[in-house]
Order: C-alpha cells, then structure tokens, then sequence
C-alpha cells in the first residue's frame, strides 16, 4: 500500500508538472487545468487510503470546504477575480501553517519524528511563510475589494518595526526548535500573521499585481515547507512549482514596471509621488459627439484600458464600440499593459468575459511598434501606463516604466470620471498633449453615449 | 539521509518550476495564477493526513480546519480557473 501511495504521488506529481507547463500557452491552459486538477485528485485520493486514519472529520472537512469553493467559483463576477485569487491563496498558506501546527499538537513534541530538530525547524518555516501568505493575502483582499483604502498606509519607523518583528520571531523561532516550549511556537505563529498585515499595508494599489504574484509564490513555498513538516514529496514538488512560477510572475510585473522586487516592498512610492510638476499646455475636453465625427472616420483603432474599466464595469460597453467601430470598417485593437489593473492579466481576463476574441489583444510591444499609424487610441480609465513622462522627465518617479505610447497615435481620447491625478498622485503629461482630448464622466456612460451616437 | 533527499527534491522542483514557464504571454497571467494558486492547495494532503489522525484533540482540529480551508483553496481554484479560461474564446467559436 505503501508503495502504491508513493507511486500515485509521482503521477500527481508529473501531472502537476505539465499542467503548469500546459497552463502557459493559450491552446492548451485549459485542458492544462483539467490535468493538474486530476493529479489534484489522485493525490487526495490516495492519502485516504493511507492507514489508520478515522474518516468522520476528513469527510465533513472535504464536504465543506468543497461547497464553500464551489459556491465561490460560480459566484465570483469577473471584475471580483482579483479578490478571489488573493483569498483563495491566503487560504491555502493558512492551511499550510495549521497542518505545521498541528504536526506539533499532535504530540505535543517531536519524539515519534526521526529528525526533530529538522521537523522543529520545518514547522516554524512553514508557519512563518504560511501566515504571512494568510495575512499579506488577507489585506490585499480587503484593499482590492474596496473595504479597506487601496493607498499606502504608512507610519514613521515602519520598516524598523518589521526588522524587529523579524528578528524577534527568528530568535523566538530558534528559541522554539532548541526547547519545543508550545509557547515560544504561538509567539512564532503571531509574528508571522503580524509581519503579513505590516508587509502589505504599505503597499499602494497599483503595485497590487506584484504583491498577488508575490503572495502566490509564497502559498506555494509554504506548502512545500509543510511537506517538509510530513516528509511528503509530493507537497515539496507541487509547492515549488508553484513557489517558482510565482517568482516569475513577479518578476514580469516588476519588469514591466521598471522597478525591483526590493522597491516595491520596501519602497515609498506611493509617499514620495506627490510632487506637482509643471506642465505645458492645458487638457482640452471633448463631446462625446464630436468623438463620434472622428471615430467614424478613423481606419485604425486602439483601446487602452486600464484599472477605470474595471471600476466602471465599462468592458461590455467597449466591446460593443469595438464591434461597431470594426463593422465600420476600422481596424480594432486592444493594447493592455502589462501591469494594468490590480492583478496580473486582469485586463485580458475582463476583455474575455465581454466576448473580445484574443487575437485582437495585442502587447504593448507589438502595438508601439504600430502606433504611428493609429489613428485613434482610447484610454479608458488607464494612467501611468501611458504616461510619457515615464519615457522624457527624469524627475518622475516613474521614469525608466515601459508605457505603451499611446502619445504617438494621431488623436488620443483618454476617458477620465474628473481633473484629478491618479493613484500615484502623478500628473499625467499626455492629458496635456497637443493631440490629445479628454472626455470626462464615467467610462460606461461614455462608452455607451458613443454607440449611442453610432447608432442614432 | 531521508533529509538530503528531500532538499533534492525540492531543488529539482525549483529549477523545473523556473524552466517551465519562462514566457507565458501576459492574457494568461491570471488563469496561470488562479490555477498554481489552486496547485498550492496541494497542503490538502498534510491536512487530511492530520485531520484523520487518531488521538490528539487539538492536532485534529488544526487538521479540520487546515482541511476546509485548503478545500477551498483547491475546488474554488480549478472551477473559477477553468471558468476563466473558458472566457477566452477564438473568433467565431
């Protein structure tokens, strides 16, 4: 039997290993999917068979987790994914700290373990990396969601505290392995939920898409540190895997916003921001009516969008511009920026619930490349991302960001709800620019008053 | 010994973890979240194995509610994944 256990977690294991793999390209991601939940399935399938176990509480446990994630998954509107995702993945480092704690509770020590002082130590990483992923998760639900202020919360000596919050919890933590007092483990399990909540409150909302890789990464650590607590292979290698893709995420959003892992963790962005810069030119507002005279007569079309769609709930409304645009004979394109929103791919997965084929999705590299020749690019509710004075002002905090240059298309619409900067206090220079014209209010109402025109 | 070959392990599955996903083109982002995301629930496993463990009033509980939690982590991830990956239509599905 033992044997057989083992077997089936290398196959889960393998089925993991592609379905990450698969889950990387567009043809395949969704059968991928369906692979690794499969693997999923064998693994939990076989560890019931695992001997001497009593059944009453696995199967209430498996009962009500399943009808909890269900209700969940069906539930979830679109623009809502983001939340999801981080509860989900506060969730499972939650878990992964329990299953450490209970390794301890068990017993009350560590004697049955072969290696105590490595358990010992398994346990207090697990906790640390679990809680962290529970609380850090758990903020970034509260900030996505609205229910708590999506800006940087921040107080004098911050980064002070957290140093010694961590050094006191290594110190309690190593404290805990040499003697296994339960006490000094229920400091560790405090610190480590504390550290979570100070390490994500500063952290401002536009940089939320590398906070959630981030944390993703961490769920996934945790978990193979669990399986280090139970000397369980296949918890290793799925929470690497997924400690490791998640590393990756973070480094494509961190690229795509020219700045270190380091900056954005540790950094002020959102403090130092505030500098009002002077700006040549005024922002010149537009009718939705006259927008109409210009779209009508354009042959190539970009929308940008940004974190406002998804606010506004505008992506249906763009979508059916976008159809109508192209029944008009216009060539339509999507350019969405790698950090736009507050997720990775955010933009991409609100596009897709509103029916917009992927092929018309373009990157911000191909679309530069062509925007010359574009004649009109609209950006809904989108701000850093194309502000040129990521490119031109070496003053900006922002300098050195890649931006999709929606200042070189010959008309640019940005559709703003009113004058103020954007989350990160900046000014945006292409409000100001020559070709470029503001239509104020909300994105949808804009959108539709602009079919509307189309249509009458 | 049992140790070093589990630090193996793990190392292994690290460098694969790297290798395997080195371009994912930026659409994907979020199903190649939600769905490791939902692969992290994989401490499901250590949760059964403590919520079933004889004896032990306090560990089993911890196991209980590890188990519900990673429960949902799993079922809620694959589901709302694969949801979001049946969104991303070609034209003319």
């Amino acid at each position: 039997m033992e044997y057989l256990i083992n077997i089936s977690y290398i196959v889960a294991s393998v089925l993991f290993i592609f379905g990450i793999k698969m889950l990387g390209s567009a043809d395949t991601a969704r059968k991928g999917n369906a692979l690794s939940a499969v693997g999923m399935l064998i693994a939990v399938v076989v560890t019931l068979l695992e001997s001497g176990l009593s059944y009453g509480t696995i199967i209430a446990g498996l009962l009500i987790g399943s009808a909890i994630g269900v209700v969940a998954a069906k539930r979830v509107q679109m623009t809502g994914m983001p939340e999801l995702v981080a509860l989900f993945n506060g969730f499972g480092g939650l878990a992964s700290l329990l299953v450490g704690w209970a390794e301890f509770a068990k017993a009350g020590n560590f004697e049955a373990s072969q290696y105590p002082i490595f358990t010992a130590c398994a346990v207090v990483f697990a906790i640390l990396v679990g809680g962290i992923t529970f609380t850090g998760s758990l903020i970034a639900y509260f900030k996505l969601s609205g229910k708590m202020s999506g800006s940087a919360t921040i107080f004098p000596g911050q980064k002070i505290v957290n140093l010694l919050l961590f050094i006191v919890l290594l110190v309690v933590g190593g404290f805990f392995v040499a003697t296994g007092a339960a006490w000094a483990l229920y400091v560790v399990i405090a610190l480590s939920l504390a550290l979570g909540v100070l390490g994500v409150i500063p952290i401002g909302g536009g940089d939320m898409p590398v906070v959630i890789s981030f944390l993703n990464s961490f769920s996934g650590i945790a978990a193979s540190a669990a399986g280090f607590v139970i000397f369980n292979n296949v918890l290793i290698v799925a929470g690497c895997l997924v400690g490791a893709s998640g590393i990756i995420l973070t480094v494509i959003m961190c690229k795509a916003m020219n700045r270190t892992l380091g900056h954005v963790l540790f950094g002020t962005f959102g403090a130092t921001g505030g500098k009002t810069q002077e700006v040549e030119g005024e922002m010149k507002a537009i009718s939705t009516e006259d927008a109409y005279y210009i779209l009508e007569a354009a042959e190539s079309v970009i929308f940008v969008p940004g974190y406002g769609m998804a606010v506004a709930q505008a992506q249906h409304a763009v979508k059916e511009l976008g159809a109508i645009l192209e029944a008009n004979g216009a060539e339509v394109r999507y350019a969405i920026h790698p950090v736009a929103g507050r997720m990775p791919g955010h933009m991409n997965v609100l596009l897709a619930e509103a029916d917009v084929p992927y092929e018309q999705l373009c990157e911000m590299d191909d679309v530069n490349a062509i925007m010359e020749s574009v004649d009109v690019a609209i950006v809904i509710g989108a701000n850093d991302v194309v502000n040129p004075a990521a490119g031109d002002d070496e003053s900006s905090p922002i300098y050195g960001m890649p931006i999709i240059n929606v200042y070189q298309a010959k008309t640019v619409f940005a559709l703003k709800r009113g004058q103020g900067a954007g989350f990160s206090g900046l000014v945006n220079t292409l409000f100001f620019r020559e070709n470029t014209r503001m239509i104020y209010g909300d994105a949808k109402a804009t959108m539709n008053a602009l079919v509307g025109q189309f249509k009458g | 010994m049992e140790i070093i070959l589990l630090i193996f392990v793990f190392v292994m599955a690290a460098i694969l973890g790297f290798e395997l996903i080195q371009r994912v083109p930026s659409q994907l982002h979020t199903p190649l979240m939600s769905g490791s995301n939902a692969i992290s629930g994989i401490t499901m496993v250590g949760a059964i194995l403590a919520a079933g463990a004889i004896g032990g009033e306090l560990g089993k509980w911890l196991g209980f509610a590890a188990l519900v939690l990673a429960t949902i982590n799993v079922v809620g991830g694959y589901l709302v994944t694969d949801r979001m990956l049946s969104m991303f239509k070609k034209r003319g599905k």
